[in-house]
């Protein structure tokens, strides 16, 4: 089993969402953060304040997935993400040991839903 | 040398003008002054209070264009209407079709009495209506239009639409000629602005993803404070038409709370056997339907009548949001038409059933009094204000987009406007 964290635009969640439904992966937990990698952010004027941000915006997409889905989840998160500019996002695949659903106490690969 | 002869000159129109306006003082009630700056003083708040109340059912990314829009109207037609707004609509008749410039830049707009308040004070509350009728329409172009052609539109529709349709009905111009009655703004603000609206909406397109996506309100906590200020603002509008303080004020007053409250409970009412929830944004909508829906009658019809016409407001506008626009397709995101156009035509048909001379002897009696003549006045009122905003707003509109494009790209769309157009957040995230 693996755990998937993609980080990515937050613009781009909805196409991302419905890249991940079409490859049949429905499980998933969103969340808002702020980040940066080498991206210029979006410039925020205040009272003739420049800000050029360096944290910026982000949606990060958390979702457990068998050995099977990785790759299909990759592919959609990766599809959905994309644009080709700078501040695409990343996706980090972790080992994921155990997973248990609470209401029926089912472990491992048929907790992963 | 400049500045000295500046500072001089605006003393000698200031001092110079007190005197005048003391002498011709003896025509100006006091009482009568002071209520309607009040009043103009809450219809000037009920633009924030309209910006506030779009603001909170737009999506958190455009949260600022969509109160900038009203508050950026606030600014340019407060200027535009000293200009040449007041002149074009309540100056000297020419042909029943508009006003000449005689009043441009407010000449000839002083102290002295209009009726029994000062110029000024007529000028300025009627201003507040000019404001308020453009803001109303930025509602349905939400989320996608570019702020610079948004600039050009509203100066242009005010002139044009707002300023004429304003003379036709108040400012001595055909309408009033034939009796048209509309006492606070029936068809000049609501069928006007949305109708206009619907055309908008036509015209500018769909929001990406609309109507597949839902596109939820990101705050209505917002919604409601914004809804709390137009119904107290509400009172300025339809009781400060009066022009007087008095029994006529009073009975507006009673008329515009009376129909908002059941237009409100109508609109739960119908959430709460629909859908099984009686909601937050449905009463406020249906306040807001109510209020529109009584302003062209507010001072010619008993609170009775009131009570139906909020009712009707309730039935009708519902029916549009709910049924009619989903049906259509039109994309009118703020539901303008669906509550001005629709429920300022419900009300200034309602005038023509409802209106009573033993009421307000200005005006004349309705259908349900024996003059069904009345109801065709209305009418044609309607049918006036539905031609010349949704005409040209539809040119107007066709124009912009052909010489500087009405919407952001589908990209700052994603982004949200409020920092593609304005580089600013409505939030932070962190601190």
């Amino acid at each position: 089993m693996k755990y998937i964290i993609a980080i990515i635009q937050p613009h781009r969640l909805e196409k991302v969402l419905s890249e991940l439904d079409n490859s049949e992966i429905y499980l998933r937990t969103v969340t808002q953060v702020m980040g940066c990698g080498r991206q210029k952010g979006v410039t925020e004027v205040y009272r003739g304040n420049v800000e050029h941000g360096n944290l910026l915006k982000k949606i990060k997409i958390e979702i457990a997935v068998n050995e099977n889905f990785v790759e299909p989840c990759v592919q959609a998160l990766i599809r959905g993400a994309r644009t080709g500019k700078v501040g695409d996002g990343k996706i980090f695949i972790l080992d994921l040991p155990e997973c248990v659903r609470i209401r029926t106490e089912e472990r491992g690969g048929l907790a992963i839903g | 040398m400049n500045r000295k002869i500046l500072w001089l000159a605006l003393g000698l129109i200031f001092f110079g003008a007190v005197p005048a306006g003391a002498d011709a003082g003896g025509a100006i009630s006091p009482a009568d002054t002071a209520w309607l700056l009040i009043c103009t003083a809450l219809v000037m708040l009920m633009t924030p209070g309209l910006a506030i109340f779009y603001g909170g059912m737009v999506r958190k990314k455009n949260v600022l264009s969509t109160i900038m829009y009203s508050f950026f109207i606030l600014c340019l037609i407060s200027v535009e209407w000293v200009l040449w707004g007041y002149s074009l609509s309540f100056g000297p008749d020419r042909g029943g079709v508009v006003g000449t410039l005689a009043n441009l830049g407010l000449a000839g707009v002083g102290m002295e009495p209009n009726g029994t308040v000062p110029g000024l004070a007529f000028m300025m509350f009627q201003g507040m209506f000019a404001i308020i009728t453009v803001a109303l329409i930025s509602g349905t172009f939400v989320e996608r239009m570019k702020f610079s052609t948004f600039f050009v539109f509203t100066l242009l529709w005010s002139t044009i639409v707002y300023n004429l349709l304003c003379h036709w009905v108040w400012g001595g111009g055909w309408l009033m000629k034939l009796g048209a009655l509309d006492f606070a703004g029936g068809t000049v603000v609501h069928v006007s602005s949305g109708v206009s609206a619907l055309v908008a909406a036509l015209v500018i397109g769909k929001r990406k993803g609309y109507p597949e996506k839902t596109i939820r309100p990101h705050d209505l906590t917002l919604t409601v404070i914004g809804t709390a200020l137009l119904w107290f603002g509400w009172f300025g509008f339809n009781a400060g038409s009066a022009l007087t303080a008095g029994g006529l004020a009073s009975l507006a007053f009673v008329n515009t709370n009376t129909a908002a409250a059941a237009a409100g409970l109508t609109w739960v009412f119908f959430d709460w056997s629909r859908h099984g929830k009686p909601t937050v944004l449905g009463i406020c909508s249906g306040a807001v339907a109510g209020l529109v829906a009584v302003t062209p009658a507010a001072g010619f019809v008993d609170p009775m009548s009131a009570i139906i016409i909020g009712f009707g407001a309730g039935v009708f506008c519902y029916y549009a949001v709910s049924a009619l626009k989903p049906r259509i397709g039109y994309d009118d995101a703020l539901d303008v038409f669906g509550i001005h156009g629709i429920g300022g035509t419900w009300g200034a048909i309602a005038t023509g059933l409802f209106a009573s001379k033993a009421i307000n002897p200005a005006g004349a009696d309705g259908l349900f009094l024996g003059n069904p003549g009345q109801l065709l006045i209305q009418l044609a009122g309607v049918a006036a204000s539905w031609v010349l905003a949704g005409g040209a707003t539809f040119v107007l509109l066709k124009f912009l987009d052909a010489v500087m494009k009405l919407r952001v790209t589908e990209e700052e769309e994603d982004i949200g406007l409020d920092l593609t157009q304005h580089s600013e957040s409505g939030y932070t995230v962190l601190e």
